[in-house]
């Protein structure tokens, strides 16, 4: 035991240590980069729009590891192999990832940005539906920033300045329980067979669900339709609720699981995730990306402009956007944006690419003002088709 | 029941309860309520009637969003969420009553506190978790759905009518924990007079028992139709888009992931919503009065 005044002096020891490691750490970038920050030029971390503001990764890393957290939201770990994304960032850069409401939809993400505005709790890095990132773009919300693989990035998959970058996607699929299905269905012509009543879902609301409404573009597309024209989509679906094949339950995988919903319209790669979730649990899951209503989307990454962590924000996008990132989204069956380049050089996991469901041809995608049409069409006319 | 007695006390002393105090001591109340509801009402009355141009911030007065509210779809489901309501409420205000009525009549004591707990229990037993009972046991591969093959019969759980009876599982209880002390207060003193002078059972409840209840009945209904139209995850969880509904409209428009820029719309649907609130209230209370002079 130490008596109380030779406590003290420790105590006073320790705390004059404390205060030299404290200003030695804060001195020393401060004579490199003339900013206390570990930017190069001194460029802020928040006015980085490119690794070589920073000089190196390294440097990025370094000032990344001094903020020691990032603030995420709406990243479910299951969703896309989230989960084990943010585990391996944090084993790599030793940086804390806070994950905020996981199931958080684009909506919330930018209402958490503009409602936490300086807050040191408000979220660096988003993950958002294009409709949200090309909104939130235009109200000046995120933070241009291109990441070091940028030019490999096909053009209609990123903003021009670099605020907002596609980061994976997938096709519109549908999942079908063999257990319970004779036959699955591989197109959206086979839905309306009369022996698939009361069997096809939707994964929400396509008022509400960005997959759902997916589903219904696609439906379009398998029916005359263009990426300007919605409309048989919903007639497809009104159809479909006549002849008593369309059930409106939102399909998770507990109503799978049950089989109130083994017809299920949903991502491919939330399907094929599906699939090994549920083996030996009596429930054989296939999936089939529909030859006749092919429709693929991406979600985009955007940095909050004002982060509370901008330089680990930027870290956390160039780790999705290096082949390590990018392959354990392939991990998680979602087509990471530089899949077909890692294609070509040999990146890319080769087993996890073989596990894809087969789709033929390049995707196409809406021009923004398609995209607003369909959705107001939609909004306009789904209740009346469905009810 | 109370109350009256109050009333009668202190008719000499009337005037004095407007009295400058009496107020006071009702400050922090008010103050309270003022705070806790006026905030998200002016809030919400504000976004409702403004837009803010995302470019350049400029904020303008317009009435466009309150005029959406009320057209195409979004009409629609403030009109389905009305029926919905409406005809819930009264179904469960009346099956409510029924079973009050004869858990109050019966002599068991026990069965009494059964019933008044199971109420308590299920009048709060609502949102997500009710909606996958009933998928469970009567949804489309549900376990009583296939025993007793519902679906030929041309049951469908995810349907208006589905809905109905998914409501009036939590709203029977309600109902029956609201009326049960109302009926208890119908002393038997008053039936047997009314025997005794002639009356029939059918006369003793046109004359006397329905006007003594009727501001309870009244206010159950009310509190049946408020409970049934704020109702959000259940219906989500089990109808989705496919049964118009004002509260799932509202959640598409605030928190989707395919719609965007359709915030103040949907705070223009809350401000429908309160409107109609209102408008209820308007009608039950001077019936409230007026049937309260019963209780004199």
């Amino acid at each position: 035991m130490l008596s109380s005044s030779a406590r003290r002096g420790a105590a006073v020891l320790l705390s004059a240590a404390v205060l030299t490691t404290l200003t030695a750490c804060g001195a020393a970038p401060d004579q490199k980069s003339g900013g206390a920050d570990g930017a190069k030029n001194g460029v802020q971390p928040g006015a980085a729009t490119s690794v070589a503001d920073f000089g190196s990764l390294e440097a990025l890393a370094a000032a990344a590891q001094k903020e020691g957290e990032l603030n995420v939201i709406a990243l479910p770990p299951d969703w896309a192999n989230y989960g084990e994304i943010i585990k391996a960032f944090e084993a790599k850069y030793k940086i804390k990832v806070n994950s905020e409401n996981p199931d958080a939809s684009s909506a919330d993400e930018i209402a958490a940005v503009k409602s936490r505005k300086g807050q040191k709790r408000a979220p660096d890095v988003l993950d958002l539906g294009i409709a949200f990132a090309r909104s939130g773009a235009a109200e000046n919300l995120f933070a241009p920033y291109k990441v070091t693989a940028w030019d490999k990035i096909p053009a209609g998959q990123k903003d021009a300045d670099g605020r907002w970058t596609n980061d994976y996607g997938g096709y519109v699929s549908i999942g079908c329980d063999a257990a319970r299905i004779p036959t699955c269905p591989q197109t959206f012509a086979d839905l309306l067979k009369p022996e698939y009543k009361g069997k096809v879902a939707l994964n929400g609301n396509p008022t509400k669900s960005g997959s759902a409404f997916g589903g219904v573009y696609a439906a379009s597309l398998a029916n005359k339709g263009s990426f300007a024209d919605i409309q048989p989509g919903i007639d497809f679906f009104g159809q479909l609720k006549k002849s008593g094949n369309f059930i409106p339950v939102e399909s998770t995988p507990a109503t799978v699981e049950k089989g109130e919903t083994p017809i299920s319209i949903d991502w491919d790669y939330l399907n094929a995730g599906y699939a090994d979730q549920f083996k030996g649990k009596g429930v054989d899951w296939k999936v089939a990306v529909p030859t006749d209503g092919v429709y693929a989307q991406y979600y985009s990454q955007a940095i909050n402009k004002e982060a509370p962590n901008p330089a680990a924000a930027r870290l956390w996008l160039e780790f999705l956007y290096s082949a390590e990132g990018q392959n354990l989204w392939l991990k998680g069956y979602a087509r990471p944006v530089l899949l077909p380049g890692m294609t070509q050089d040999g990146t890319a996991d080769q087993a996890a690419v073989a596990k894809l469901p087969q789709v033929q041809g390049t995707p196409a995608f809406p021009a923004s003002e398609e995209l607003d049409k369909a959705k107001a069409t939609l909004a306009e006319k789904w209740d009346k088709a469905l009810s | 029941m109370s109350s009256t007695t109050d009333s009668r006390a202190a008719d000499g002393t009337r005037r004095r309860r407007r009295g400058p105090r009496t107020w006071l001591a009702t400050l922090p109340l008010l103050a309270f309520t003022g705070l806790c509801f006026g905030i998200p009402l002016g809030a919400m009355a504000y976004g409702a009637v403004t837009r803010t141009d995302p470019a350049s911030g400029a904020t303008q007065v317009t009435g466009e969003h309150l005029a959406r509210s009320l057209q195409g779809p979004y009409l629609g489901s403030l009109i389905g969420s009305v029926q919905l309501s409406a005809l819930t409420a009264l179904v469960g205000g009346v099956l409510g009553v029924v079973i009050a009525q004869a858990v109050v009549t019966s002599r068991s004591a026990g069965l009494r506190s059964a019933a008044l707990t199971a109420s308590g229990v299920l009048a709060n037993f609502g949102g997500v978790p009710l909606a996958f009972a009933f998928i469970a046991t009567v949804g489309i591969s549900g376990v009583v759905t296939r025993l007793a093959d519902l679906t030929s019969l041309g049951w469908n759980l995810y349907s208006f009518t589905g809905l109905t009876v998914v409501y009036l599982y939590f709203l029977i209880p309600l109902m029956v924990l609201v009326i049960a002390p109302a009926l208890d207060g119908l002393r038997p003193q008053w039936r047997e007079a009314a025997q005794s002078s002639g009356a029939t059972g059918r006369q003793f409840w046109r004359h006397v028992g329905l006007p003594v209840l009727a501001p309870s009945l009244l206010g159950g209904f009310v509190l049946l139709f408020g409970t049934a139209f704020a109702a959000h995850a259940t219906a989500a969880a089990l109808v989705g888009g496919s049964v118009p509904l004002v509260t799932l409209k509202i959640a598409d428009a605030l928190s989707g992931n395919v719609l965007t820029g359709q915030e103040n719309v949907a705070l223009a649907l809350g401000l429908d919503m309160i409107l109609i609130a209102g408008l209820v209230m308007a009608i039950y209370l001077p019936l409230q009065r007026r049937s309260a002079r019963w209780l004199r």
